[in-house]
């Protein structure tokens, strides 16, 4: 892959996520153009302090992110700050975030990912956004949502258990002759990162071939925040690559996500390639690393907790809660918005086109919502965690990341009860926070 | 024992669906629906706790504890 930028000949919808003219400054009203906020990571380095100069990108900050928002939230700042990425906010305790994922007022979704790109006023048209629904705010949000919602509600998605164990089975018995006490496998690579992407694809209905490349394009969107615009062509590539999906589809008309997308109506009309190609990469980038994330977390977890493992294997009913406090408290996804208009927000002077990051699970682990929040209680009883967020833009996927979570975790142990960290760990970059490399050492039974 | 839902914040989380079907349903959105009528059961109390206390939305609540 080089890191050319594809041709602006490219039809739609691939145009529409290639390059842009990006100013230099301040975004005045009304800009179509993506501004190319006035940072250079150079200028500032690794984060000292994280409560006046926040960095998600920091390379410390996944790997030690509970000890962040620990410090923050006991030094008595509920929102950090960064001048970073042409501004930034970051608020941690559960009251704050709930308070901003509810507020879409003075917080507007039109753009979901903090990096050094921000797009204009009209560059991601609120209310509609790039990716909706996740970037749409009310009005618009309630109807982009409402045909997304059926294909992914519950009783949808319980059908797929089958098809997903038999995929976690298949990268097990993948991983070829195991000697307890010897054999050393990624959980990361050799397995989690396998799971998502290829149940998303299949309800898509887009080759199995092309993992690879949808894997590619999440790692450019959501870990390679603080390069330069337009470095990250797997964003062009995608966007055409699912162009000529589209066409596909239309073609040969079938029977699965794309095609409903296709065929679906937003008041008696159906939806524009655009719109349908915003919310497959949508569906792309959330469900590919964050579960991903989640399934690698849990196993990390479970790597250095043999009681834990031990009571999944004898209590199978244990998984019920178990599942909820995997995702409370190793929430992979923070997700971020964009001030809308100037706003004294618990003090901050926030100014509009400001970012602000969501940590839902910086909330998840505080104290003054869960008891002992940053105990891992396998069968905690009261968790009302947000994971999948809260308010509005709840996790459309989250049946199908909580299905996927489920049977990787049972299928992982009941292959392996006995497993150990064999190795260093490697977190993730970004917003999505989760080992990409996971090497464990397998046990004896 | 009375349960509410308040559909207007549910949003869809699933966790009363999960914790306690015998309370509660969801719809063809995924939206919560209460199917008990009346008085919850006495077998049925704590898993209706259980569900009002994952709720991550607030969107169910329990009256007349008795």
């Amino acid at each position: 892959m080089t890191d050319t930028v594809n041709e602006k000949a490219s039809p739609e919808p691939s145009s529409r996520f290639g390059d842009r003219d990006a100013v230099f400054g301040d975004s005045p009203e009304g800009t179509d153009v993506w501004q190319r906020v006035p940072y250079n990571p150079d200028d500032y380095g690794p984060v000292k302090d994280f409560a006046t100069d926040f960095d998600h990108a920091d390379r410390q900050y996944n790997p030690n992110a509970p000890e962040v928002w620990k410090e923050l939230r006991e030094s008595g700042c509920p929102v950090a700050h960064s001048d970073r990425y042409g501004g930034m906010w970051v608020p941690i305790t559960h009251d704050m975030v709930h308070e901003v994922a509810y507020d879409t007022d003075h917080f507007t979704s039109r753009a979901v990912v903090p990096a050094v790109g921000r797009p204009g006023d009209l560059a991601m048209p609120a209310p509609v956004g790039g990716v909706p629904p996740i970037s749409s705010d009310p009005p618009f949000h309630a109807m982009a949502r409402r045909p997304l919602l059926p294909p992914f509600a519950p009783k949808q998605i319980e059908p797929w258990e089958d098809e997903v164990r038999v995929l976690c089975r298949h990268l097990l018995d993948e991983m070829g002759d195991i000697t307890p006490g010897e054999s050393v496998v990624d959980a990361a690579i050799d397995y989690a990162q396998n799971i998502p992407v290829n149940v998303i694809g299949r309800m898509l209905g887009f080759p199995e071939k092309d993992e690879a490349l949808f894997r590619q394009f999440v790692h450019d969107a959501m870990e390679r925040i603080d390069e330069e615009p337009g470095t990250q062509n797997g964003l062009d590539d995608l966007g055409k690559y699912i162009g000529e999906q589209i066409e596909d589809h239309r073609n040969n008309p079938r029977d699965d996500l794309t095609s409903y997308l296709m065929n679906v109506e937003l008041d008696g009309n159906k939806l524009s390639d655009d719109h349908v190609g915003g919310s497959i990469i949508l569906l792309l980038v959330a469900g590919i690393d964050t579960t991903w994330s989640a399934i690698g977390s849990s196993l990390w977890h479970l790597a250095q907790n043999p009681a834990d493992r031990k009571r999944l294997i004898d209590d199978p009913e244990v998984m019920t809660f178990a599942i909820e406090e995997f995702l409370r408290a190793y929430a992979p996804v923070t997700m971020g918005r964009m001030v809308a208009k100037d706003h004294d927000f618990n003090g901050c002077p926030m100014k509009k086109d400001d970012w602000v990051l969501l940590p839902f699970p910086a909330a998840n682990r505080d104290p003054k919502q869960f008891e002992d929040a940053d105990k891992f209680i396998i069968d905690r009883k009261e968790n009302r965690h947000a994971a999948f967020g809260l308010g509005i833009h709840r996790c459309l996927g989250s049946n199908l990341a909580r299905l996927e979570l489920r049977v990787a975790i049972e299928e992982f142990i009941s292959r392996f009860p006995n497993f150990e960290l064999a190795g260093d760990t490697r977190w993730s970059v970004g917003q999505i926070r989760g080992p990409r490399e996971l090497p464990v050492r397998i046990l004896a039974d | 024992m009375q349960i509410y839902l308040d559909a207007e914040k549910c949003q869809g989380h699933n966790r009363c669906y999960a914790l306690a079907p015998e309370l509660f349903d969801v719809d063809d959105y995924g939206q919560a629906v209460l199917i008990l009528d009346g008085d919850v059961p006495a077998e049925l109390r704590d898993k209706a706790r259980l569900a009002a206390s994952n709720c991550p939305e607030y969107a169910i609540t329990i009256t007349q504890e008795s």
